[in-house]
């Protein structure tokens, strides 16, 4: 069973991985967002969003939607962490899994955008990348992870 | 200036020991070249030609005499004993070893100072008018908003993996010195119909291969929605800018392609979702941002007699009194000059120091500035607040120290960036160009005669040395393996912007003096009275220049 983290740890993936080719995806299965908009029920759903897929086709049915995956198929291509910063602003509150190719140093900055499971193509390096969420313990910035900029939650300031 | 807190402090270290476990990484063969690029770039470290380079950020170019003396040591132990200073208003050391960069890091950090961010495709390091604060023609000092626009974007986690680098200027003065329109992002500071100071937010202005003057796309903004309004631009730059192709990349391609009208009405509907939201300025942190930038004790002095004294002293030493008059500038405050030092002494790379010509500036400012320099994007010094009762002495002192060229703003104060001498970018070299032009121009006379004159050389359409937009401008081109030389004209970085003209084909390098010779031959020809370059050049076009350069030789 492929592994992943989750919730910062390192746990099975107890999904069915994407297949593109179906064109009725299992129970338990992640869906191509073509396969998704098919799906009659999308309870319980989950949904692959590639790099020019914005996630504003799916806010109607956050609700409904267990997990979104959003791929990176290279790491350098950005769009990803503001997909997920949108997710999470419109209230999605599932599992938010980067998948592809992203690495391992962008981990802090993905969980602040709002990420909290992360699905690296080499699975060996899943341990020790562990220690690459706690890269940093203080931010500037308000992001999914600490609603409140630095400038409201310094001493003395007004939050 | 601004001071870290426990938690600024906090954040550089983290940044500090993440690279220095990505470096180890890196060097254990556990990180790829590909994927260690980025990492090792937004920590200002690029690997050059000779050697690797580490641009470090001086944020909106303001330095204190404590960062001074370490930047002087660093580049004694880790480097050759000189630094550089950029056309971003950064510091470039030109030969640090790899290995030891993290340990450089480190020693800048127990100054406050970084190398975050000053490459890489994210928020770079925010620019601003070197005379902010002491500028006659101030509205409002713009370092306030600087830092706030530094805090906001360093380790910003949305905006790090952009399609492109990302720079914005802000400039709080009549004069524009920040060179705004030509940012990704320009703000201006300015006052609505009811006199309240707000923003104007340019974007799209942007110098490289597509030269372009940025677009209003808000006349007046609010101050407090200026985080918020910042992160809408930028949301919609990463969600819609090209990433197929590098050169089409910056965000003035997509508000081209977009159409300003429509990039607005995106950055509009972006800004709903933040708009009003916890990023949102409070007055607290305006008043605590500004808190950092509040006016040193001057003393009282009468303006009258300060200036009669210096006049005396200017009449006793005419070399002392023609420094004052090119190199100096009216201070906001009445018995104060501005000064800034030349770093274009012919014979040496324009923008270089010397270790010793760093800790000097340090001891300086202490005697006479209140111990702060900046940097400016021409690629000098400045000390912002010199009395004039010392400026006799602290001349003396730099004249001593090659530090006195009194150039400022005329034909050999040449911005350039490092070209093929150093830079791997670069399609020729730039630093012998300009050493060639300041060698045949040595005649002062001449070069205060032909008045404000901005030459500006690249070395490559990366632009750098920002040759679109100097009134001269020299680009280095690669013509079948040969290096060769483009001339524009009609450049300029004010707030009358535009960009410059090509002349005609390239050149050879040894004919670029006699080219600029005669570029200038027809000006002082066309000129009318008191008329400068620029003005001479888009009152005849650029033909005349055209037939005096490419007529046939006799």
């Amino acid at each position: 069973m492929p592994r992943l983290i989750k919730d910062s740890k390192v746990v099975d993936d107890t999904w069915l991985t994407l297949d593109p080719d179906t064109t009725a995806p299992k129970a338990g299965q992640i869906c191509s967002l073509e396969q998704w908009l098919q799906l009659a029920d999308k309870k319980g759903s989950a949904v692959q969003l590639e790099p020019a897929q914005e996630p504003d086709i799916l806010f109607e049915h956050l609700e409904q939607i267990q997990l979104i995956v959003i791929n990176f198929p290279v790491f350098t291509d950005g769009r990803g962490f503001s997909y997920a910063r949108r997710l999470r602003e419109r209230g999605y509150l599932g599992e938010l899994r980067a998948g592809g190719h992203f690495i391992r140093d962008q981990l802090t900055y993905l969980h602040r955008c709002g990420f909290d499971a992360f699905q690296l193509a080499d699975e060996s390096g899943l341990e020790a990348a562990l220690e690459s969420l706690d890269d940093f313990t203080e931010f500037y910035q308000a992001a999914d992870d600490q609603p409140l900029p630095l400038f409201r939650r310094r001493p003395h300031s007004t939050p | 200036m601004y001071v870290y807190d426990q938690y600024d402090q906090k954040i550089i270290d983290e940044r500090v020991a993440q690279f220095r476990d990505q470096t180890a990484r890196f060097l254990a063969g556990k990180i790829s070249d590909t994927e260690f690029l980025p990492l090792r770039l937004q920590n200002g470290l690029y690997l050059q030609r000779q050697a690797p380079m580490l641009r470090i950020a001086v944020p909106y170019g303001l330095m204190n005499s404590t960062q001074l003396r370490k930047l002087a040591e660093i580049t004694r132990v880790y480097d050759k004993g000189y630094a550089h200073i950029s056309t971003r208003q950064n510091v470039q050391l030109n030969w640090p070893a790899l290995t030891e960069v993290p340990d450089i890091l480190a020693e800048l950090a127990t100054v406050q100072m970084h190398a975050i961010q000053t490459s890489g495709n994210c928020v770079r390091n925010t620019t601003t008018d070197q005379f902010a604060g002491v500028a006659r023609d101030e509205l409002e000092d713009p370092r306030p908003y600087c830092e706030i626009i530094r805090q906001w974007s360093t380790l910003h986690p949305e905006f790090a993996f952009l399609p492109r680098k990302f720079k914005i200027a802000v400039c709080g003065s009549t004069e524009d010195r920040a060179a705004i329109h030509h940012h990704d992002i320009g703000l201006e500071l300015l006052a609505n119909e009811q006199g309240e100071i707000g923003l104007k937010v340019l974007v799209g202005g942007g110098l490289g291969r597509t030269p372009a003057i940025g677009s209003v796309i808000c006349e007046w903004l609010d101050k407090k929605h200026m985080l918020t309004y910042l992160e809408a631009v930028l949301r919609v730059y990463n969600k819609y800018g090209r990433r197929d192709n590098k050169f089409k990349a910056r965000i003035k391609i997509l508000v081209k392609a977009m159409g300003v009208d429509a990039f607005r009405a995106a950055v509009e509907q972006e800004w709903l979702s933040v708009k009003d939201g916890p990023t949102t300025l409070t007055d607290e942190e305006l008043i605590r941002a500004r808190s950092f930038f509040d006016a040193p004790d001057y003393e009282v002095v009468d303006d009258a007699e300060a200036t009669s004294r210096l006049q005396v002293e200017c009449d006793r030493d005419a070399i002392f009194g023609n420094w004052v008059k090119r190199n100096t500038q009216a201070h906001r405050v009445a018995g104060y000059r501005i000064v800034t030092l030349s770093l274009k002494a012919t014979g040496y790379a324009p923008g270089d120091v010397t270790a010793e010509q760093l800790e000097l500036l340090a001891e300086l400012s202490d005697l006479y500035s209140f111990g702060e320099v900046r940097s400016t994007h021409e690629q000098n010094l400045v000390l912002g607040d010199v009395p004039m009762s010392q400026l006799y002495a602290l001349w003396q002192r730099l004249q001593a120290a090659g530090l006195a060229t009194p150039n400022i703003g005329y034909l050999t104060d040449i911005i350039c960036c490092p070209g093929g001498d150093y830079c791997s970018l670069a399609n020729a070299k730039s630093l012998p160009v300009a050493e060639a032009i300041q060698v045949r121009f040595d005649n002062l006379d001449y070069v205060y005669d032909l008045g404000p004159l901005e030459l500006n050389i690249s070395g490559c359409m990366n632009a750098c040395g920002h040759h679109h937009i100097g009134h001269i401008g020299i680009l280095g081109v690669d013509k079948k393996g040969q290096e060769y030389y483009q001339v524009c004209l009609g450049g300029s970085q004010a707030k009358d912007a535009s960009i410059g003209k090509i002349l005609g084909p390239s050149f050879k390098q040894e004919d670029m003096p006699d080219v600029i010779d005669n570029i200038l031959s027809t000006y002082v020809t066309l000129r009318h009275e008191e008329e400068s370059f620029l003005d001479t050049y888009r009152r005849v076009g650029i033909d005349p220049f055209k037939e005096r350069v490419y007529a046939p030789a006799h």
